[in-house]
């Protein structure tokens, strides 16, 4: 446990693994093969590296790094499309820093901006109407994207251009939506996942009730969590209970932030500015059924799908790159045949390797505190 | 962006937009109140709370103690440098981001 001291209450950490650890050995499980446990939230992803709580969980629970980085799993058309917007002289493109980096099929944002396109860094979609105020004789696109967590913040931003009658503001819309993605996780036929850690802050905008399905339908576990070490420690081991008393229900450890109905001034306003689309691709995972969000008819004017010709070519993913399975939990980021050498995050080719939220850039941040650091070499 | 960052609320400073000025480990920022406030929580009387930002919107009343805890492991985890840096780089054109370029500049 060499990395135990840097958690804020160490204490409670070694009792939290103390318990998981006597819960762990109660379980039995056919060939007693390990606990697959998804987090499908980047935010998790990203402290369990930066912990290393996996090196430090007993070998019966294994993680599984799901696909809840948005910046990850989206695909090269939509950034393709992203740069044809950017390529328009009468546009500036705005889009949160996260997704510069993302590789289209010819290049990056980032590559754009240096090669002269106006693309903007914002912090929030506000800034991005700001500029749309004070740039009237230009057309200000939003690159949307993100779970339920950001998405009231783009329609409320929506609803303030319309209020205000702001008319040369649009956003690209890439939003997703967390159900449907955790009902294709569960009807993938080469996944085994016998719980999942549940996402905090989309649950903070979504509810609780949402997740029912997946304890009711598909009789697996579900524990909302925080993102801070102890949070996980403490959902992981609500799984753990779970499992040990044979019980599968949907349980909430981070009720200091989520509540069961979720924030409904958030919801309405989601709700009145975006539906969902009959299906939307993903990087990795192909596409998934009414997993994506478009404006609503209502509010058209300020959908850049509707003002701009888009090109939205389908682009397949490189096909030497393994993210889809990352993603599913079939192989681990080290395992992947370009890991840390064709792609690193200097240099990302898969979308894993991008942000700090994807499976494999924590992995090659964090890798000496996962639980098998294997190097490439020896990988299979 | 998903995580999100803890502040306190300072002022309110456009009843309309309902828009705050919020103290994020340091920085002040307008900070959309919209997602917090209802008939039991009015706009007036959110001064001094603390709240979860994520991307410029309150989404989340949290105690000042859940802050401080969140600001230290979101320090750790490389986010507060990250979140602030996004903040200050972001803004009005003219103000604090670069003028535009010409086409083909």
């Amino acid at each position: 446990m060499k990395y135990i001291d840097e958690f804020r209450d160490p204490e409670k950490a070694k009792a939290l693994f103390r318990e998981i650890e006597t819960l762990a050995a109660q379980i039995e499980t056919p060939d007693d093969k390990p606990l697959q446990v998804m987090e499908v939230c980047g935010g998790h992803t990203h402290s369990i590296f930066r912990y290393g709580l996996e090196a430090m969980l007993p070998a019966k629970v294994e993680l599984v790094h799901g696909p809840g980085c948005p910046v990850c799993v989206l695909p090269m058309g939509r950034v393709d499309d992203c740069l044809a917007l950017a390529a328009r002289p009468d546009v500036i493109l705005t889009t949160f820093g996260d997704a510069m980096r993302v590789p289209g099929s010819k290049k990056s944002l980032q590559q754009a901006k240096a090669e002269g396109a106006d693309v903007r860094m914002v912090y929030s979609p506000l800034d991005a109407l700001a500029l749309a105020r004070d740039n009237p004789e230009r057309e200000v696109v939003f690159f949307a994207l993100g779970f339920e967590t950001t998405m009231p913040s783009t329609a409320l931003t929506v609803l303030q251009a319309e209020a205000e009658g702001i008319g040369n503001f649009s956003l690209f819309s890439n939003h997703i939506t967390i159900i449907p993605t955790i009902r294709a996780i569960l009807d993938s036929p080469d996944l085994r996942v016998d719980g999942f850690l549940g996402p905090g802050h989309v649950s903070m905008v979504i509810g609780t009730q949402p997740y029912d399905f997946v304890a009711r339908d598909y009789k697996r576990p579900l524990v909302i969590a925080g993102f801070e070490p102890l949070d996980i420690l403490h959902g992981l081991w609500m799984l753990l209970k779970q499992f040990a008393e044979g019980r599968c229900a949907v349980e909430n450890q981070y009720d200091r932030i989520v509540h069961s109905e979720g924030n409904r001034r958030a919801l309405e306003a989601v709700a009145r500015v975006f539906e969902l689309r009959e299906f939307f691709e993903w990087r990795g995972l192909g596409s998934i059924d009414h997993s994506g969000m478009r404006i609503r008819e209502a509010y058209a004017r300020f959908d850049a799908e509707r003002r701009f010709p888009l090109p939205q070519v389908k682009i397949a993913d490189p096909t030497s790159c393994q993210c889809g399975e990352v993603l599913k939990g079939v192989i681990k980021p080290w395992q992947c045949k370009v890991f840390g050498k064709a792609c690193t995050p200097e240099t990302p080719m898969g979308a894993l390797m991008v942000s700090s939220e994807g499976a494999c850039a924590a992995y090659y941040q964090y890798g000496g505190g996962s639980r098998q650091p294997v190097p490439v070499e020896a990988a299979e | 962006m998903c995580l999100g960052i803890p502040g306190r609320i300072v002022e309110i400073t456009d009843v309309e937009r309902k828009l705050g000025l919020v103290e994020v480990a340091g920085v002040g920022r307008q900070v959309n109140l919209a997602c917090i406030v209802d008939e039991a929580h009015p706009l007036e009387r959110c001064v001094g709370d603390w709240v979860l930002v994520h991307v410029g919107f309150a989404m989340s009343r949290i105690d000042e103690d859940q802050a401080a805890e969140t600001l230290a492991i979101l320090a750790e985890l490389g986010e507060v440098q990250e979140e602030l840096a996004a903040m200050r780089g972001s803004g009005k054109a003219g103000d604090t981001m670069p003028k535009r370029k010409g086409p083909g500049s």
